[in-house]
């Protein structure tokens, strides 16, 4: 087998395995990168997911990090009317924390907005909510608690109300369309404040606006490789175990330290504190092993969002080549 | 509006030099293109520039012994064909995934 790339990680600064002349050197072949190229998942739920991706090219993966973030699209609110609104909150501030508001909507079963349509929209691109609410006083006496005396004066997503528009209300539930969580606050009011407001979803990518974006966050690290060089006995042990996360080291029935799960490590390098300990360790990096994480906001669990975006990528370049044969 | 053209001033180096010009496209194609792209045997150079980072253009430079345009094409259908292959075994291993959990 061969010796995989690596990269060192020394106290201040990284090091390149002397034997690697760098990725990029290889000659590409598609046969190849079938044989080298391997997914694991590791962990999937309908919001996060962790993937091992094995084998490829560093700009291969951070372009499908980048699409995730970036170009797989999503449904946000982005217009709102405001036929009223009273409350201390300024229209543009409140139409902005409107829009940042996650939808449940599916926006693969949306078309784009056309630049030339109306605001309004149609029943294939534009979901239509409402958001009427008036703080009133109660009749209530002898308390001091907000709850009590005052009616809405505090104004969640929850209030949104779906107006389906033509045949919407045949495909889809509210539950399917509507906001994804229904607590979170979006104003304060007192008696005489009020809200009349209508507001417009349109399908977008994160790279017009991060509230397009699917994803809560999608990164990838590097998997991490600890080796010992040397034997750690006794309190050594103990002290080398506390310079790694926990889980990471783990102590035999001889008091001996052995590297136990490399891959949780983050990587901080405490042991370089120690120079009698740093002496016998190898703190590295599998170069092209790649751990990704997606955490999605909701609508899109993360396994479809990884898909798209590498749908994303590949009709890129079907248009371009589509282009070139023209 | 996508669109690709050719930068002026390689008409006399043969078909092996271009300069393309994609319009809206970025780092997120042009590292991943590039990377598939300069290791062709036959690719001498390749590289790729955002001239400007308001222009949604990207320049992607191919020094060849070879037809620049072909080889283009090439990387794109490479980089299509390893898309597919992504998505295939992402979709198995989730699904073998969803069995053993």
């Amino acid at each position: 087998m061969v010796e995989k790339s690596k990269l060192y990680m020394e106290q201040y600064k990284t090091k390149q395995d002397p034997n690697d002349y760098g990725l990029a050197d290889d000659k590409w072949s598609f046969q190849r990168f079938t044989e080298q190229m391997k997914i694991v998942v590791v962990k999937l739920n309908h919001l996060e997911m962790e993937f091992d991706l094995i084998g490829v090219h560093p700009a291969i993966a951070n372009a499908f990090r980048r699409l995730m973030l970036s170009e797989v699209p999503s449904m946000a609110i982005e217009k709102v009317y405001i036929y009223n609104n009273t409350s201390i909150i300024q229209d543009e501030v409140l139409a902005h924390r409107l829009g940042l508001i996650p939808l449940k909507a599916d926006a693969r079963l949306f078309d784009f907005v056309q630049d030339d349509a109306t605001d309004e929209g149609n029943e294939n691109n534009t979901l239509e909510f409402e958001l009427k609410a008036k703080c009133v006083k109660r009749n209530v006496k002898d308390s001091s608690n907000f709850d009590h005396i005052y009616k809405n004066h505090k104004i969640h997503s929850g209030q949104i109300k779906w107006k389906p528009k033509g045949k919407q209300a045949t495909l889809y539930k509210e539950e399917d369309v509507g906001v994804i969580h229904s607590d979170i606050l979006i104003s304060q009011m007192r008696p005489g404040h009020e809200f009349d407001l209508k507001l417009f979803a349109v399908k977008g990518v994160g790279k017009d606006h991060a509230k397009f974006s699917p994803v809560a966050t999608a990164f990838y690290r590097l998997l991490p490789e600890i080796t010992l060089n040397r034997k750690y006995h006794g309190k050594e042990a103990f002290l080398l175990q506390k310079c790694f996360s926990p889980g990471v080291i783990g102590i035999d029935d001889n008091d001996c330290a052995y590297v136990k799960d490399s891959r949780y490590d983050t990587c901080s390098r405490n042991v370089y504190r120690y120079p009698h300990l740093a002496e016998g360790v190898t703190l590295s990096r599998i170069r092209d092993h790649f751990i990704f994480n997606i955490e999605s906001v909701g609508a899109m669990a993360p396994q479809i969002i990884f898909v798209e975006a590498v749908k994303v990528l590949k009709k890129k370049c079907r248009t371009l080549l589509e282009e070139l044969n023209a | 509006m996508g669109g690709i053209a050719e930068l002026a001033g390689d008409e006399n180096n043969g078909e092996g030099c271009r300069t393309f010009v994609i319009t809206d496209e970025g780092h997120t194609l042009g590292n991943a293109l590039k990377s598939i792209i300069c290791r062709y045997p036959e690719v001498d150079f390749c590289g790729y520039t955002i001239p400007h980072p308001v222009e949604n253009k990207m320049h992607f430079r191919i020094q060849s012994n070879g037809r620049a345009v072909d080889i283009l094409k090439r990387g794109l259908e490479d980089l299509e064909e390893l898309c597919d292959h992504t998505i295939q075994v992402f979709n198995n291993e989730v699904q073998s995934f969803s069995v053993r959990a």
